[in-house]
């Protein structure tokens, strides 16, 4: 017995001492693992620490603002509080909307949205569920913060248009960035982003939207931020100070009311735009805060085209306002001087076709400049057959017709100035001698837009200065304000002579008793206007229509009517600013488009800074409200 | 041997058994589960609470548990070791039975206070109860089979039990220390070398056994990386948080793959590798150390007893003691599959703390007693 147990004690020991040095060994095995963790591979795990830890992200930086001349702020930068949600953190995607449904509204499109969302982005990307939140939403959602993994209430800025449809047409709006857009910038694509996507916001695009910041921070496992670790701040974007006047805009805005016409005022001088007004309009706010389905078909479908600027983009013929370039390349040809005389009877015939003159029995015998004042159709077939299309095609060019005036916005057109060349090349087609008569009075094959129009009247007023038109005063960044670059405009090697006998016919369309828009005069002398009228047939009118009498404008469909055309300047004696109004089917434009100019007119001269505070300087001074 | 003349006396008084108690033995025992409180505390993010301050009153009632239960007369614990691993076999199967029919998997017996884990209990029992059993047994006995059918079934009840509910750990250290009892009780190895092959050929049987979750734990172990935010993500952050920590450590409440909590559980089983990210290899080989002079100083009190009981017991609770620290560290490590095995005296939680406690309760007890000779049938005297 004693010996067995000795035996076995020894037999105990022996091996607990194997299990020991076992023991020992797998523990020097654990050390070695260690030492293979923590000292060998340890650089590329510390990397992986920090890829863990660490979060990039970019900061984007607030839009610029946009101001009218005097200040006024047009665009903003509203706080926004939004509703995100990033499906991996919650614990049910389904549930989690479930009760945020109870705290905040969403309706049926969202909801709608947010499942297209969930199935296109990965499960990591936040998720808006809605914009816009009000504080009452804000706080009823972070009450409930705890029991709502993967809800986060994120601040963004919204833009705001404060006069909302009113320079809709100049300042254009923002949305969320297109796939196709997704280039270049990496601010681009956080969510929520918006860029410019008409009007001065997409002209301004680069400008206006600043260089994004960026900053470290260490986040959790579950994504929250804890803290900041490195922060590059971004570039804010520049404030763009515009050329409109706001009053001056609101004003023609309201005075166009429910047509579906533009105006648009230019200073004669810098070419600044003081106002650019087309009607009907829409609220750019739609746009920024995103516009439902309905909403956008109502606008498309609208026969007004309200999404149309119309001043840049509307092309009509320019009818008798096109007389102007008429008779000063007649003039510039040296064919015939202002004293060149034409009867007429109410009507030219070429080979066996009749011109009408739009006055039935005729104006008689008159010169240029009454044949200007009186808008005599006949009298302007005959120089226009004389001078021919050629000449006058290179006189319209010089004043603007024909191309892009380059005007700060996207979408400006260039119209339609006809040669002999350009009717061979696109229609295939000699050019028939009835077609240059039809340009002398500004119909055929003629097309410009209301801007071309406006510079038209401009250059004619500044005595020839090929001005052209601006829509920025000036860019800001931080505290640094810039004019905007201008520069100097060429003369357009007028003869001040030709010009001279231009204005005073167009004088005399405003300011005698025979002039076609007498009844449209501004009657303070000192703000007298000079203008031209212009009507636009939409419609051929037929042989047997002017046989049994031309259907009066008042009685043809809305869409039949003539276009109404006015083009001016004012003050007469030392013109400051000019003005094209263009009515759509508004009828006559001495009825229709020259009191609206004329009110236009009278109204910029008495919003006149120089004029309102008399030697007082009118500094420009942000207004935030 | 004037000494063994004196322990002829039947009872030692209480004075004279607190006068034997081993301090070394009590101070091994006092520092990890000081750093375990330190640790517990940067988990919290630098706040005794939550976890700190319970497990100090936790160590505290263990304190208590192992000072009484070394001052038991260990012929008292021989003859009370069936009765005690019949019971956690008992309460074992009633959490299996209760669990499976009313709350689903749940692995514990709610004591009010505390709750207690059959399966935790458990892991004292099985050695105390093979240790009783192979004290009867000499080593000519030890030839015969049949000798080794009672603990093999004492082994494997257990085993199934815990693999049912299911906790892949604890039957894995559980037959692991059974295995390893019947190895230093004497069986002679080609013997063990069967327990072992049988124990491997059982492995594609179990594997049938093993819920869904289990399996996707082994096989992500074998490539976790292929699936890093799914079932691989907790072994690769433990690597992450261990590999980047270095030599040094990122500092005690620096450890970002820690507190940002891109590590998984760090109070409990990946508390390891908070300690390794915020001390470095420094702090890890520390722990290693003082829980590999922990053994040797239990492997050096086993030796010393005088009964084969409490060789064998001692021997018992140092591989237990070991096992629980072999598997964690080299589960966190990635050498191993997570099976959900506390780190011993530093993990938080209750159950392990009381059963850590009890075993070290009967290595102090072994350490009193190292000369009382104990009879087959645990009599007072030989």
């Amino acid at each position: 017995m004693q010996k067995s147990d000795s035996g076995r004690t020894k037999l105990f020991t022996r091996r607990a001492l194997i299990m020991g040095g076992a023991q020992a060994l797998l523990l020097g095995g654990l050390a070695g693992r260690m030492y293979q963790l923590q000292v060998v591979d340890s650089d590329r795990y510390k990397m992986l620490a920090e890829e863990n830890r660490i979060n990039m992200q970019l900061l984007p930086p607030p839009r610029g603002r946009i101001y009218d001349r005097f200040g006024l702020p047009l665009a903003v930068n509203q706080l926004d509080y939004r509703l995100v949600i990033v499906p991996e953190q919650t614990h049910s995607l389904d549930e989690t909307l479930e009760s945020l449904q109870t705290l905040v509204s969403i309706d049926s499109h969202d909801r709608e949205r947010i499942a297209r969302e969930v199935k296109r982005k990965r499960s990591f990307v936040p998720i808006t569920v809605r914009e816009n939140l009000t504080w009452e939403e804000v706080s009823r959602v972070e009450v409930h913060a705890p029991d709502l993994p993967g809800v986060f209430i994120d601040v963004g800025q919204s833009r705001h248009y404060r006069y909302g449809g009113l320079a809709a047409h100049v300042i254009g709006y923002v949305g969320a960035v297109s796939e196709s857009e997704l280039k270049g910038d990496a601010v681009l694509a956080l969510p929520g982003f918006q860029i410019g996507k008409n009007g001065v916001e997409k002209a301004f695009e680069r400008a206006l939207r600043g260089k994004a910041g960026s900053r470290q921070v260490e986040v959790n496992a579950y994504g929250r931020i804890i803290r900041e670790l490195t922060r590059r701040d971004g570039q804010p974007g520049d404030d763009h100070i515009l050329t409109i006047d706001m009053g001056l805009q609101e004003y023609a805005s309201a005075r166009l009311g429910g047509e579906s016409a533009a105006a648009v005022v230019l200073d004669v001088h810098t070419g600044e735009v003081l106002a650019m007004v087309s009607v009907p309009s829409f609220d750019p706010n739609q746009f920024a805060t995103g516009l439902s389905r309905a909403a956008w078909k109502k606008l498309i479908d609208n026969p007004r085209f309200p999404l149309t600027n119309k001043v840049i983009a509307g092309q009509y013929s320019p009818g008798s306002t096109f007389k102007i370039v008429v008779a000063l390349a007649a003039l510039a040809s040296g064919e015939l001087g202002p004293g060149f005389e034409a009867f007429c009877p109410g009507y030219l015939t070429l080979g066996n076709r009749r011109f009408h003159c739009w006055r039935k029995n005729g104006h008689g015998r008159l010169a240029m400049i009454d044949g200007l004042a009186r808008s005599c159709d006949v009298y302007f077939y005959e120089v226009a057959r004389r001078v021919g299309v050629d000449r006058i095609a290179a006189m319209a060019r010089r004043f603007g017709f024909g191309e892009p005036l380059g005007l700060e916005l996207p979408g400006e057109r260039a119209g339609l100035v006809p040669t002999r060349d350009w009717k061979l090349a696109t229609h295939g087609e000699s050019w028939q001698k009835g077609e240059t008569l039809i340009i002398g009075i500004g119909q055929g094959f003629l097309l410009s837009t209301p801007l071309q129009l406006a510079v038209m009247a401009a250059r004619v007023a500044n005595g020839g200065v090929a001005v052209r038109p601006t829509l920025v005063r000036e860019i800001q960044r931080g505290g640094d304000r810039a004019r905007a670059p201008r520069e100097a405009f060429p003369s357009m090697a007028l003869s001040p002579a030709h010009l001279a006998v231009v204005q005073a016919g167009m004088k005399r369309v405003t300011n005698h008793p025979r002039g076609t828009a007498f009844r449209a005069r501004i009657e303070e002398p000192e703000l007298a206007m000079a203008g031209k009228t212009g009507s636009v047939q939409v419609r051929r009118i037929s042989k047997r229509e002017r046989e049994t009498g031309v259907i009066k404008n008042e009685d043809k469909p809305w869409e039949e009517r003539d276009h109404a055309l006015f083009v001016g300047y004012a003050p007469v004696g030392a013109p400051r600013y000019a003005v094209a109004v263009v009515v759509e089917h508004g009828g006559g434009g001495s009825k229709a488009a020259a009191p609206v100019a004329r009110d236009i007119l009278r109204e910029v001269q008495l919003r006149d800074p120089a004029r309102r505070g008399r030697g007082q300087s009118v500094a420009f001074r942000p207004r935030e409200s | 041997m004037p000494r063994t003349l004196e322990l002829n006396r039947p009872q030692m008084g209480l004075l004279e058994k607190a006068l034997r108690i081993n301090w070394m033995l009590v101070l091994l025992i006092c520092v990890p589960a000081a750093i375990g409180v330190a640790m517990l505390y940067s988990a919290a993010g630098g706040d005794l609470q939550p976890w700190a301050s319970r497990q100090i009153i936790r160590f505290g009632i263990g304190a208590a548990l192992m000072f009484i239960v070394a001052l038991v007369d260990i012929r008292s614990w021989m003859r009370a070791s069936y009765v005690i691993y019949a019971l956690a076999l008992v309460l074992l199967a009633g959490v299996e039975v209760l669990g499976a029919t009313v709350m689903g998997a749940q692995r514990w017996v709610d004591l009010g206070v505390l709750q207690l884990q059959p399966s935790e209990i458990m892991k004292v029992a099985l050695v105390m109860a093979l240790a009783r059993y192979f004290h009867g047994v000499t080593l000519e006995d030890m030839r015969r089979v049949t000798v080794l059918i009672p603990p093999i079934l004492l082994i494997l009840a257990p085993v199934g039990l815990v693999l049912r509910q299911p906790d892949l750990g604890t039957a894995a250290l559980l037959a692991i220390s059974g295995t390893a009892m019947l190895f230093l009780a004497g069986v002679r190895l080609w013997t063990v070398g069967l327990a072992i092959g049988g124990l491997l050929a059982a492995v594609p049987i179990a594997w049938q056994f093993l819920h869904e979750y289990q399996k996707t734990r082994i096989l992500t172990f074998l490539d976790p990386e292929t699936d890093p935010l799914g079932a691989g993500y907790h072994i690769l952050q433990s690597k992450i948080a261990l590999g980047s920590g270095g030599i040094f450590g990122k500092g005690f409440l620096q450890g970002t793959q820690s507190h940002l909590n891109f590590l998984p559980e760090k109070q409990t089983d990946f508390i390891f590798t908070m300690l390794a990210e915020e001390q470095g290899l420094v702090g890890g080989l520390g722990l290693l150390v003082l829980y590999l002079a922990l053994i040797v100083y239990g492997i050096a009190i086993s030796l010393r007893s005088a009964s084969a009981f409490g060789r064998l017991l001692g021997m018992g609770v140092v591989t237990t003691f070991f096992l629980y620290v072999f598997i964690n560290v080299a589960m966190v490590m990635g050498v191993i599959p997570v099976v959900g095995v506390p780190l011993p005296l530093i993990s938080y939680g209750g159950s392990a703390m009381l059963t850590l406690m009890f075993g070290f309760g009967l290595l102090l007890n072994i350490h009193i007693h190292y000369d009382v000779h104990i009879g087959r049938r645990a009599s007072l005297r030989e």
